[in-house]
């Protein structure tokens, strides 16, 4: 008959247990990652003219080198972009095909989008931006922010006349696509030019 | 006053340490599950721009991260160089680096992968506007501008 094998002590289980801890518990970083996320177009075709703008459909926004702001050629600021976003894409009445004469014009065809009762006119609205070689990232980031803000608005906006949520509290599905249909994100960046130097 | 001094009484009975050490394992494989360990060692400052209108990058997985910023050393200048993986690299070593990532993942996740753009907040544009015209040119289109959430004005 084999001895009897004596129980092992496992007193400093705890002991290892909490070393290995204290390592994972720095080596962690729990940051997650947050950005903008955006979307690059092709690269445009040599041969193919762009597309034609109406003037009235284009927001330009344009940063210099010294980080000042140009709108619709007039001098802006930061602060004010938003509010400029949301007058220029929202359209005062969705549902109707014209828009005042100093308003973007809206699509020929309506876009039949049944969550948000039949027929909605999508706005022909562009946002133009374009920064210099000198311009801050920092910048440039904020202008995105601003840009992408106003947008947001709008949405939060179109969803809660209908839904009675924010669009970013939205879950269904079909409502996301839908409200992303009606006011899609219409931000173009020009070809870029050196026009200040670096 | 008798009524009140403590006359040995019953003694405690010693709290059981028993399951201590699977509380403690519990914790451990919690933050063994959650940890990433930090891949490439940063050779620029990064001090990413505040935004409001962030979103969560899923999948890091899928995430290939170029760093733009001025070089931690000293010696190296304050322009602003980009990183990619863990060495410094040109406009030029984008599409090798991006190749690479590709083929590093399966071919259904090769039209999911996004590149992150780190860029310390004082860079100038003119590079970050490179780097993203070579981005176009290889059919890189989903990128991300990294940036804290917060406001900071």
């Amino acid at each position: 008959m084999a001895r009897k094998v004596s129980e092992i002590n496992a007193g400093s289980m705890a002991d290892i247990a909490f070393l290995l801890l204290i390592f994972f518990l720095v080596t962690t970083t729990m940051d997650t990652d947050t950005g903008i996320i955006r979307k690059l177009p092709p690269p445009p075709p040599e041969d193919v003219e762009p597309p034609k703008v109406n003037k009235r459909n284009t927001f330009k926004v344009l940063v210099n080198k010294n980080d000042r702001l140009l709108v619709n050629g007039k001098p802006g600021s930061v602060d004010q972009l938003r509010q400029q976003v949301k007058d220029f894409l929202g359209n005062p009445n969705i549902k109707s095909p014209v828009s005042p004469e100093n308003m973007p014009e809206k699509r020929d065809e309506p876009a039949n989008i049944q969550l948000l009762g039949g027929d909605v006119y999508i706005s022909k609205g562009i946002i133009s931006l374009k920064n210099d070689r000198g311009t801050s990232y920092d910048m440039y980031i904020q202008v995105q922010n601003e840009l992408a803000a106003g947008i947001r608005e709008l949405r939060d906006e179109l969803s809660q006349k209908y839904f009675g949520l924010k669009f970013g509290q939205l879950i269904d599905n079909d409502k996301i696509k839908a409200i992303k249909k009606a006011i899609p994100v219409a931000i173009s960046e020009a070809e870029p030019e050196n026009i200040g130097g670096n | 006053m008798a009524k009140f001094t403590k006359k040995g009484g019953k003694e405690m009975a010693p709290i059981s340490t028993a399951s201590l050490p699977d509380i403690i394992f519990m914790l451990l494989f919690f933050f063994m599950v959650t940890t990433t360990m930090r891949e490439a060692t940063l050779l620029v400052s990064i001090t990413p721009p505040k935004a409001t209108e962030v979103q969560k990058l899923e999948k890091k997985s899928l995430v290939s991260y170029i760093f733009i910023g001025p070089p931690l050393k000293k010696q190296l200048g304050t322009d602003s160089r980009i990183q990619l993986a863990d060495q410094f690299g040109e406009v030029k070593d984008i599409a090798e680096f991006i190749e690479k990532e590709r083929n590093s993942h399966d071919e259904a996740d090769r039209k999911l992968l996004t590149t992150s753009l780190k860029v310390n907040k004082l860079t100038k544009m003119g590079v970050v506007t490179d780097v993203k015209q070579e981005l176009r040119r290889v059919g890189a289109f989903k990128i991300n501008y990294s940036t804290a959430k917060g406001k900071d004005r």
